[in-house]
């Protein structure tokens, strides 16, 4: 049995990301849950976020769940979502917190004197729709996902990883930003793969049957 | 770059999908979770619901549509109409909307827009402005169909609420609305270049080539859209053909 821990700590609503899953899931099992020892306990670990990174940072350690990321991160396959993905890098731009520091980078805000088209048309922050993610090289998890297939975002702010080996795709808005990474069995997206239709799906249902090389 | 959105707006009444005639004969359309699951395999970048149930006593079926729908459509769901407290946004969501639109009670209550984005976030808060033209140039906030005149300035408005912690705005023409002639593009240009948070056009749509101008002239960043859909004029991927063809990034 495949159980699969979807990591609730309070901040937003974590239906979509539940619902998502277990419309792919088939036999496996998935738990919302803020109960650690399910983390560790558990197959799979999905790591959402919402909102704000202070107010996860400080949500996630109020709750205990700090030393169970940190466990799963380094130990099954884990898959970040938006914050959750920013929550695994050193330090956020978005009111100078630290994060978990599993990769080593900062989280940085779309800088708006730079936020123009080609034509000289402002754009928006929050970065809000369907934009195109361009794979860099090929992951279990973008199989059967063409390159260049456009996924659900909205975020103000984007991962600068320091290391360049673990970027898994950008995207372009303004500038190129980091809009997924990987490294063993981490894989981290900016983009909201439990909105993003039957790109979204594949992305998810993928993740459930990667087998990371350990 | 980012695909410019359209949004197919369903109105639900006591849970079944209804198309107005002029705003007088209400006809069925059908089950809520059938015709969003079309527009979805059409290509819709997101659906939104508009609740105009009256009976209070048949308020809470929208709870159930929601989560009906958000167990099979995965692309973001917004649903507005008679949102007024925080917890209304809050049970909305945890239904299973990604967004709720919040109109009149910002007008009589702004500060639930600033509790609602602190609670879930911006990202979650839509601000649905209805507006009509007073002088030429300004446009007033309506609210109640576009009988009451708040007389609050629409851009202002706009930019108050984005203050507020809205996280887009809805933005409809009431002069527009029903009429078929195409959008007010000269309020949705004022609005969109106003504020920084994305603006969707509404109102006054009957034809393709009037979404391609609320984006194009409009500089919406998406455009809503009911009875073009609903009456089988026209599908959602018929409309982003056409923009992409005006020279318009869509998801295709």
């Amino acid at each position: 049995m495949n159980k699969i821990a979807v990591i609730d700590y309070g901040m937003g609503n974590l239906r979509s990301v539940e619902k998502a899953i277990g419309h792919v899931a088939g036999n496996s099992e998935v738990i919302v849950t803020c109960d650690s020892r399910v983390v560790l306990s558990a197959d799979r670990v999905v790591f959402p976020g919402q909102g704000a990174m202070p107010d996860c940072m400080r949500e996630l350690e109020a709750r205990g769940l700090h030393a169970a990321v940190l466990d799963a991160a380094a130990s099954k396959p884990f898959l970040g979502i938006c914050i959750g993905q920013q929550m695994l890098f050193d330090h956020s731009q978005e009111g100078d917190v630290p994060g978990l520091g599993v990769f080593a980078g900062e989280v940085r805000r779309f800088p708006e004197a730079r936020m123009f088209t080609a034509d000289g048309v402002r754009l928006k922050v929050p970065h809000m729709g369907w934009n195109e993610v361009h794979q860099a090289g090929t992951h279990a998890l973008w199989s059967g996902i063409p390159d260049a297939a456009r996924f659900y975002f909205v975020h103000s702010y984007y991962v600068d990883p320091a290391d360049a080996a673990i970027v898994a795709a950008t995207t372009d808005y303004g500038l190129p930003f980091t809009s997924a990474v990987a490294r063993a069995n981490i894989f981290a997206v900016q983009f909201h793969p439990e909105k993003s239709a039957e790109a979204g799906l594949q992305l998810l249902s993928n993740f459930i049957r990667w087998q990371p090389e350990s | 770059m980012l695909a410019k959105r359209i949004i197919p707006c369903l109105d639900v009444n006591a849970g079944r999908v209804v198309k107005g005639i002029n705003f007088v004969e209400l006809r069925d359309a059908g089950d809520p979770v059938e015709v969003a699951k079309r527009y979805d395999q059409q290509g819709a970048d997101e659906i939104t619901f508009l609740d105009i149930t009256a009976s209070s006593d048949d308020r809470d079926i929208i709870l159930h549509v929601v989560e009906q729908v958000a167990e099979q459509v995965f692309i973001p769901l917004t649903v507005g109409g008679g949102v007024r407290t925080v917890d209304d946004v809050r049970r909305l969501l945890n239904a299973g909307a990604d967004k709720v639109s919040i109109n009149t009670a910002a007008v009589n209550n702004p500060q639930v827009v600033a509790e609602a984005s602190g609670r879930v976030g911006s990202q979650c808060i839509v601000v649905a402005i209805d507006a009509k033209q007073t002088s030429p140039g300004k446009w007033q906030v309506f609210t109640h169909g576009g009988r009451n005149n708040t007389g609050l300035d629409a851009i202002e408005w706009a930019k108050k609420v984005e203050s507020l912690g809205a996280g887009e705005i809805l933005l409809t023409s009431m002069d527009r609305d029903g009429t078929k002639i195409g959008f007010d593009l000269g309020l949705t240009r004022a609005v969109s270049d106003a504020v920084r948070i994305p603006v969707i056009a509404s109102g006054g749509v009957g034809s393709l080539e009037h979404l391609a101008e609320g984006v194009s002239d409009g500089r919406a960043d998406a455009v809503l859209a009911a009875s073009i859909f609903h009456f089988g004029q026209h599908t959602v991927r018929e409309a982003k053909e056409l923009m992409r063809a005006r020279g318009i990034e869509v998801r295709l």
